[in-house]
């Protein structure tokens, strides 16, 4: 050994005495024993997390020029647009980086539900997730206020006023949420703080509690199998492979480079995504006194928002305003049971019967084209359709516990496959 | 003393009187976290009355949106003769015809939700999730309704309403556009934000 290692060695026998860092690493890294047969659906985890990454770094650098009240805010995002050295840039970072969240978070959520990875023992993780996920939601609700252009003002109207709907309260409560009797700069002003601080800080945690959660239990994997189950002399999961450097430089870098260059081509090429990812409404300033023609929520939010128009009928003696947000809430919230609606012996779909694969294909079809008619004009058709999509989007959820117990499972290999 | 002296319920009290004390206090330094977020001075203060003058406005046309009254978009209209008759006349697919579920001061709770008939008064925020709807006073097939009669449109969610401001049955939204406090303080200026003779 030479003097450099012995140095290196002593010193991380002193930090180690003091703070667990190499015990750290080897849990959560180096010994950490994935499933050797994860697919492409599995580079998703990694990708949000760069992509949070991503959002903090420019977030941060944002705020060096940006101006958070009603008389500054358009005008400072032209000034990080024209004026800023690589406003530009970072600024379409930013905005090009909150669709890819949604849609790298999407994909990671259906590898969840095709998968069974919210089945025991991992109840949690799926909780922490979709909590990070509502994070989510928020954090880009609040952020979409910021430019102050008349689509922000008018989305986040919309989505303030839901609050009325609530019985009693409601109309207090829009009023306290937004600080003043209609939109204003009071109510930019506290959606910059906790866009900034609050919501950034909560999904932090979340995000290391999601983390800290999987690697307690273990990752599931495509089979659905548990790889501890078989393990070797030294208590190793036959079928898994340390994470660092199998999964992290063999795996996951690829990915990150694939996923870099598509992200690039879109931040570079086509930032405006065709007036999906930044519409062109907002590229005049907020008006209290005009709608834009079309109010469409980003592209990330538009499922919920087609369920919210769905609902045009009373019941009960409760207003159509209400029953749509009952719907749009409970289509979230839903999520949040499925480790206990799903009543299969298997987890994954491959070995899962027909009834699943069909609820499951029903599912995604719903959710697209909820999404496509959240960002057009209603019409008494799409309008039904929109109400016929949501019935299906909710009988995935509810007809699960029947489905999942009644139809007919392959059996589930001893060991992973490769396929 | 020794454990074997331990009162355990003694050791209950204080943990649950600790936990009592502590909730309290964190109610109650919630207080000015939650305060903070009511309308400041500043917000309050903006929704005093304002003056319009009416005499330009033409009939079938609208006069505005004003901001006005905690800024928000008023719409002033003047209603023909024909307008007028078909309002009495054509309720059938209205949900609240009477106004008997919606907001407007006494004086504008008749069949043309105003104080002169052919001048309408509205608060331009659509009962639903307050975007402000369009104004499409020509009778004619429309997209959103091959039937229309003239009214008003809200494009955020398709609600409808007729040249009162009343609101469609089967759409989103659940009251009839909001008639503001107002009156006449001579025949050409409005006063939007105030009844007359009093702060509303």
């Amino acid at each position: 050994m030479n003097a450099v290692q012995k140095y290196f060695t002593d010193m991380m026998a002193w930090i180690d005495a003091r703070l667990p860092v190499t015990e750290t690493y080897e849990k959560h890294m180096s010994k950490y024993y994935a499933p050797k047969n994860f697919n492409t659906w599995y580079y998703f985890g990694i990708l949000a997390t760069v992509v949070l990454v991503l959002q903090l770094v420019t977030g941060i650098w944002l705020t060096m020029s940006y101006t958070p009240t009603g008389e500054g805010a358009f005008a400072s995002i032209e000034y990080i647009m024209r004026d800023v050295d690589f406003g530009w840039m970072l600024r379409y970072m930013h905005s090009t980086g909150a669709s890819a969240f949604f849609l790298v978070v999407y994909l990671h959520m259906f590898r969840g539900l095709m998968y069974g990875s919210y089945q025991k023992p991992r109840e949690l993780i799926w909780i922490f997730g979709m909590l990070i996920y509502v994070a989510l939601m928020a954090e880009g609700f609040f952020g979409y206020l910021l430019p102050w252009g008349n689509m922000s003002y008018w989305g986040a109207q919309v989505i303030v006023s839901l609050a009325e709907a609530i019985p009693l309260v409601g109309n207090e409560l829009a009023i306290w949420v937004r600080g003043d009797f209609n939109m204003s700069g009071i109510t930019l002003n506290r959606f910059f703080a906790l866009h900034v601080v609050a919501i950034p800080l909560v999904l932090i945690v979340l995000v290391f509690l999601h983390i800290l959660a999987l690697h307690e239990v273990g990752s599931n994997n495509p089979d659905g199998v548990d790889i501890k189950k078989h393990l070797d002399e030294e208590g190793r999961p036959l079928d898994g492979i340390p994470f660092h450097p199998y999964y992290t430089l063999g795996h996951d870098l690829m990915a990150i480079v694939v996923f870099l260059f598509v992200f690039c081509g879109i931040m570079f090429f086509f930032p405006d995504g065709g007036g999906y990812l930044l519409e062109p409404p907002n590229f005049t300033p907020a008006d209290p006194l005009k709608t834009p023609d079309l109010i469409a929520p980003v592209w990330y939010y538009t499922p919920y928002y087609s369920m919210l128009r769905a609902a045009t009928f009373e019941l009960f003696g409760m207003s159509a305003k209400f029953w749509g947000l009952v719907v749009m809430a409970s289509a979230i919230a839903i999520l949040f049971v499925v480790p206990w609606l799903d009543r299969s012996p298997v987890k994954s779909i491959r070995y899962k019967g027909m009834a699943s694969r069909l609820f499951l294909g029903l599912f995604v079809v719903s959710f697209l084209v909820l999404g496509y008619l959240g960002t057009v004009h209603p019409t008494p058709g799409r309008t039904l359709m929109a109400q016929l999509c949501t019935t299906v989007y909710f009988a995935y959820f509810l007809l699960m516990p029947w489905y999942t117990r009644a139809e007919k499972t392959k059996p589930v290999p001893e060991r992973v496959t490769m396929r | 003393m020794t454990d074997n002296d331990l009162d355990p319920s003694r050791r209950n009290f204080l943990l649950g009187a600790t936990g009592v004390v502590g909730a309290a206090g964190v109610a109650g330094v919630a207080v000015p976290f939650l305060g903070s977020w009511n309308p400041s001075a500043k917000a309050l203060a903006a929704g005093a009355p304002i003056k319009i003058d009416i005499s330009k406005v033409r009939q079938g046309e609208l006069l505005g949106p004003i901001p006005a009254w905690r800024d928000r978009p008023i719409f002033v209209v003047k209603r023909s003769k024909e307008t007028l008759t078909k309002l009495s006349e054509k309720t059938d697919r209205l949900a609240d015809p009477k106004s008997e579920e919606s907001e407007q001061p006494e004086y504008a709770r008749n069949d043309t939700r105003s104080i002169k008939p052919d001048i309408l008064v509205l608060v331009g925020l659509c009962t639903h999730l307050k975007c402000s709807p369009k104004f499409k006073p020509v009778v004619q097939p429309e997209d959103f309704d091959p039937n229309w009669l003239g009214g008003f449109y809200c494009p955020c969610h398709g609600s409808k309403f007729d040249m009162a401001g009343r609101v469609y049955a089967g759409v989103p939204a659940p009251s009839n556009l909001p008639v503001p406090p107002h009156f006449y303080e001579s025949d050409t200026i409005l006063v939007i934000g105030e009844d007359e003779g009093g702060v509303s």
